[in-house]
């Protein structure tokens, strides 16, 4: 089977924009990872497209009647927060499966603002504050208080992801947001639930990022200087838990996926550079440093006490803002964070720029669940 | 709704209170008889062992512990706040989601495997589009 290389990836920078289409935020993004590959829709012989809100409403072909329309296989995809990665994986597919040379996967979404979630619909009454609440600030509160259950975590160790995630993206001119929040400002700010203040729940934005991937063949061709290959692509869902079902276990389909992308790229947790991770609220990030193996179970806390996962660090983590503060467009998010690695093993991300980066990965969850993992590496 | 069929005691929350209208309102699990994981709610195939048709009604205590919780400050409107979203683990193996109450929402306030009941009470005034009440279940700090 033939590796595959991301050959063009962009985003744009997230923002608010009410008064463009999900297709037209979509395009732009599709047609910045084209012009980052030197190449056209005119070269692309399949489309995978990642939207959440629109799910129903074929988003894939309306970037097609933006940009192209050259008849080829549009797929369209949702699978909640790891809808962007899922689409890209399915490109990833079918040039592994030998099917297609060129393919392009975008992800894209136009968000509202206020809470996303909510207790049980169904019939009867509204369940949101009867029966518990099912708001996503609520849920990742509950899986980051079952981590200070275990393991002592505190509310200021939570905090500091904020802290460190919005430092980062005063980096990147693509995040939403460039402001330092300091220690006091994020604990502070408006509890939303605890003990996840505001500043440590992920920013509502609008965004696209579109990645153009290609063949070993297609690699050669084109040339390899910039063309990152995909050394693992992983996708796993909630395996049965005790408490799955009631309290969703992100921990477990995060160790199953991860275990999974170390072996097939044949790489150790230890060997990874930098790391772009679901940091849908400060409270999840600590989880995922343990359940990627960056760290020893127990040692999250300890890790973000010390500066491990800040740029400069041993394995800095999410220096892009995370979606902290760069955003988190629901669909677009699994391929932004993947052009975000993909810059740093270029060597093209300017004042963030990891130095030496040379194998990175990404991971997002959707929550119901599903875990996208992709390892990447330098090439050239 | 006819006034001949409205009504007689109040409605459950969710399908697995059982007993809403009778002075004896308890949870109802469903036990797999292969592997003896317990769910809440109708199904008929075990997603823990994949057995099928082997699950059976099982009564659920009314005791239980603290296992996580966050307490909510922001809600969507009419929904009071602050509150306790509280994760349980029943003594007898299931796990519940719902509102701890009778205690102050204050994280000093709140030890993790502190002992709860469940008690059942009116569903806080809600009614659904036909005017019917609701029995709902909440958890108690034991002692």
């Amino acid at each position: 089977m033939s590796d595959v290389y991301v050959m063009g990836v962009d985003m744009i920078k997230f923002g608010r924009f009410p008064d463009r289409t999900v297709p037209q935020i979509g395009a732009e993004a599709a047609l910045l990872a084209l012009d980052d590959a030197g190449l056209t829709i005119h070269d692309m012989q399949a489309f995978y497209c990642g939207n959440l809100g629109q799910a129903n409403a074929m988003v894939g072909q309306r970037i097609l009647q933006e940009i192209g329309q050259t008849g080829i296989a549009v797929v369209n995809c949702a699978n909640a927060c790891a809808t962007g990665a899922t689409a890209f994986r399915e490109a990833w597919m079918s040039i592994k499966a030998g099917v297609y040379d060129c393919v392009l996967a975008v992800g894209v979404e136009q968000m509202g603002k206020g809470l996303l979630g909510g207790a049980g619909g169904g019939a009867g009454i509204p369940k949101e504050g009867l029966l518990g609440s099912g708001t996503m600030p609520s849920v990742f509160a509950e899986a980051g208080m079952e981590h200070a259950r275990n393991h002592g975590t505190t509310f200021e160790q939570f905090a500091k992801v904020s802290v460190k995630n919005h430092h980062h993206s005063t980096l990147n001119a693509k995040a939403m947001y460039q402001i330092e929040t300091p220690l006091e400002t994020v604990m502070n700010a408006e509890m939303i639930s605890y003990p996840n203040t505001k500043l440590m729940c992920s920013v509502n934005v609008d965004g696209s990022a579109a990645a153009v991937l290609v063949s070993e063949k297609k690699a050669k061709e084109l040339g390899m200087q910039r063309a990152v290959r995909v050394k693992a692509s992983v996708l796993a869902s909630d395996p049965y838990t005790d408490r799955d079902l009631v309290m969703p276990d992100v921990n477990a389909v995060t160790r199953i996926a991860a275990q999974q992308a170390y072996e097939m790229a044949g790489v150790a947790a230890t060997d990874i550079d930098l790391v772009e991770l679901h940091d849908c609220f400060a409270t999840a990030e600590i989880l995922h440093y343990e359940n990627l193996s960056l760290c020893a179970d127990g040692e999250a806390g300890r890790m973000i006490d010390e500066g491990e996962v800040a740029l400069g660090g041993r394995v800095p983590v999410n220096v892009s803002g995370g979606l902290l503060s760069k955003g988190h467009p629901l669909g677009a998010t699994g391929i932004a964070n993947i052009y975000e690695v993909c810059t740093h093993l270029r060597g093209e991300a300017g004042k963030r720029q990891v130095e030496g980066a040379r194998l990175g990965l990404t991971h997002v969850i959707g929550l119901g669940s599903a875990c996208g993992i992709h390892i990447l590496e330098k090439v050239a | 709704m006819s006034e001949q069929s409205k009504q007689q005691g109040p409605l459950p929350v969710v399908p697995y209170l059982k007993g809403a209208d009778t002075n004896d309102p308890y949870l109802e699990g469903l036990e797999c008889g292969a592997c003896r994981a317990i769910f809440l709610g109708d199904r008929s195939t075990c997603s823990k062992c994949g057995a099928r048709d082997q699950l059976s009604p099982k009564r659920l205590g009314n005791r239980g512990k603290l296992y996580s919780y966050s307490i909510v400050y922001r809600s969507f409107p009419g929904i009071d706040v602050p509150y306790i979203s509280a994760i349980v683990d029943l003594e007898d193996g299931a796990t519940l989601k719902g509102n701890l109450i009778d205690i102050e929402p204050d994280p000093a306030n709140l030890e993790f495997d502190m002992p709860v009941e469940v008690v059942f009470a009116d569903a806080l005034g809600r009614k659904d589009k036909d005017g019917n009440q609701y029995l709902s279940y909440f958890f108690r700090p034991l002692n």
